[in-house]
């Protein structure tokens, strides 16, 4: 196992590139704060994404100039941002409706660990004296149509953050739908991940002793 | 004649008792009561809950009113930010209680108060730490949490301008929790930048009508909201 690894693993931009292609024209879509935040960058021109943030805004536009900064105007990492033309904003429980609801196509989120029944840990590693800190997590995961989550396939010891059941505490039970990370793109099948595409060099049985778990390719075969 | 107009923050919160539940709105600063919260910080009462999002930023604001150590407990979904420092020294040193909320119950548990509901079952949270203890049901194969409404003495809120008769419009992200806290509340005041005549709002825009406001203060454009 300390052998090189033979792969060459995506740059988060290709991770984030990946996502972005597979959003569909007319999505309605959240992009949680960190690194899912890069899927902003990558989506098409030719179509029509909508964006959601959870203080209020249907349709939020890019960043905007340093001179137009409106401090009413701010995304849930309470940055700047704009509104596109058709753009909406309403109060937090109209929001949050929208999330707990199931009217979001897509959450997508980052996470300390996903298991392959499902489930999701991304608020807390529960160490004593971290302050805990929730926000909305919880809603996404438990309401948007399709989970993806996007983080680095192992942590910087080496451990993998695709587990059988997750260790850190729980953000969602059975939500997580798809898994993007610098190795694989994985869905959550009922009988567990099944690989969708695999990073340069990296094979099916690699995969599965780096990440300690039984994997299957799925009937849509990548590179 | 009904006017809910009072001529100054302070005068608005003068009887804000010692031990109220404070709901306190805004998103990060967006909607964030500035002239309300230094107001209440000069009222001077004591051992406060204050229901938030957040629990501060920097100095100001809720912050400045934990400095000062006038709050007890703090209810919000998300504490931990990169400036949150005073919160965070507070509650490491065991000095202020947290009471942490996935924002959609915090919001819905809000809403259920003003609403008249008793509880809800909600989806969000459970099977993960911050349902334990608390009753569940299972709906058409789904997990629900009951939750619990979340009253309060006392609303501050922003808006962008109100009428006499406590009629309020907001600004962009602004809104967020104002119209909500401000029906859970027995006595909601709004800070707005100015104050205008009957009949000037578009009743179609209205996003809370009167009957939820209590109090409204001309505070002027806030400078400090972009701090």
């Amino acid at each position: 196992m300390t052998q090189t690894p033979s792969y060459i693993a995506w740059t988060r931009d290709q991770m984030a590139a990946r996502i972005a292609n597979d959003i569909e024209d007319g999505a309605v879509v959240n992009i949680g704060i960190g690194m899912p935040e890069l899927v902003a960058n990558h989506l098409s021109p030719n179509k029509e994404i909508l964006l959601h943030s959870e203080n209020g805004i249907l349709g939020m536009g890019p960043k905007p100039a340093a001179d137009a900064v409106d401090p009413d105007l701010i995304n849930a990492g309470k940055q700047p941002v704009t509104l596109l033309d058709g753009g909406a904003f309403f109060d937090h429980s109209l929001s949050f409706a929208m999330m707990r609801g199931g009217h979001l196509d897509i959450a997508i989120l980052g996470a300390f660990q996903v298991a392959e029944n499902g489930d999701i840990a991304n608020w807390s590693t529960g160490k004593p004296g971290a302050i805990p800190a929730v926000g909305g997590a919880m809603d996404l995961a438990v309401g948007a149509r399709q989970v993806f989550v996007m983080m680095e396939h192992l942590t910087k010891d080496g451990q993998s953050k695709l587990v059988h059941r997750c260790t850190y505490p729980l953000t969602g039970l059975g939500c997580v739908t798809r898994v993007y990370t610098d190795l694989a793109v994985l869905d959550v099948t009922a009988d567990g991940f099944a690989v969708r595409e695999l990073c340069p060099g990296l094979t099916l049985e690699a995969l599965a002793a780096l990440s300690g778990l039984a994997l299957t390719a799925t009937s849509h075969p990548g590179v | 004649m009904l006017s809910k107009v009072r001529t100054s923050a302070l005068e608005a919160l003068a009887d804000v008792a010692d031990g109220a539940t404070v709901m306190v709105g805004g998103f990060g600063n967006a909607g964030m009561p500035m002239e309300l919260v230094d107001a209440l910080i000069e009222q001077g009462s004591r051992d406060l809950t204050i229901v938030s999002n957040n629990a501060g930023n920097g100095t100001t604001g809720v912050a400045a009113l934990l400095a000062a150590g006038r709050v007890r407990k703090v209810v919000c979904s998300f504490p931990r930010q990169s400036d949150s420092f005073v919160f965070d020294e507070l509650y490491r040193a065991g000095k202020v209680e947290l009471e942490l909320v996935p924002q959609g119950n915090l919001v819905e548990r809000i809403r259920a108060a003003g609403a008249g509901i008793g509880g809800f079952f909600t989806p969000t949270g459970y099977g993960t730490p911050l349902a334990e203890g608390k009753e569940t049901r299972v709906i058409d194969g789904k997990g629900y949490v009951l939750e619990y409404p979340i009253h309060a003495d006392v609303a501050l809120i922003k808006g962008r301008l109100a009428d006499r008769w406590g009629n309020m419009v907001f600004r962009k992200t602004a809104r967020n929790f104002g119209p909500i806290m401000a029906s859970a509340a027995k006595v909601s005041v709004a800070q707005v930048e100015e104050i205008v005549e009957l009949g000037t709002l578009d009743p179609e825009t209205i996003a809370l009508p009167g009957i939820f406001v209590s109090r409204v203060v001309a505070v002027g454009k806030s400078a400090r909201a972009a701090a």
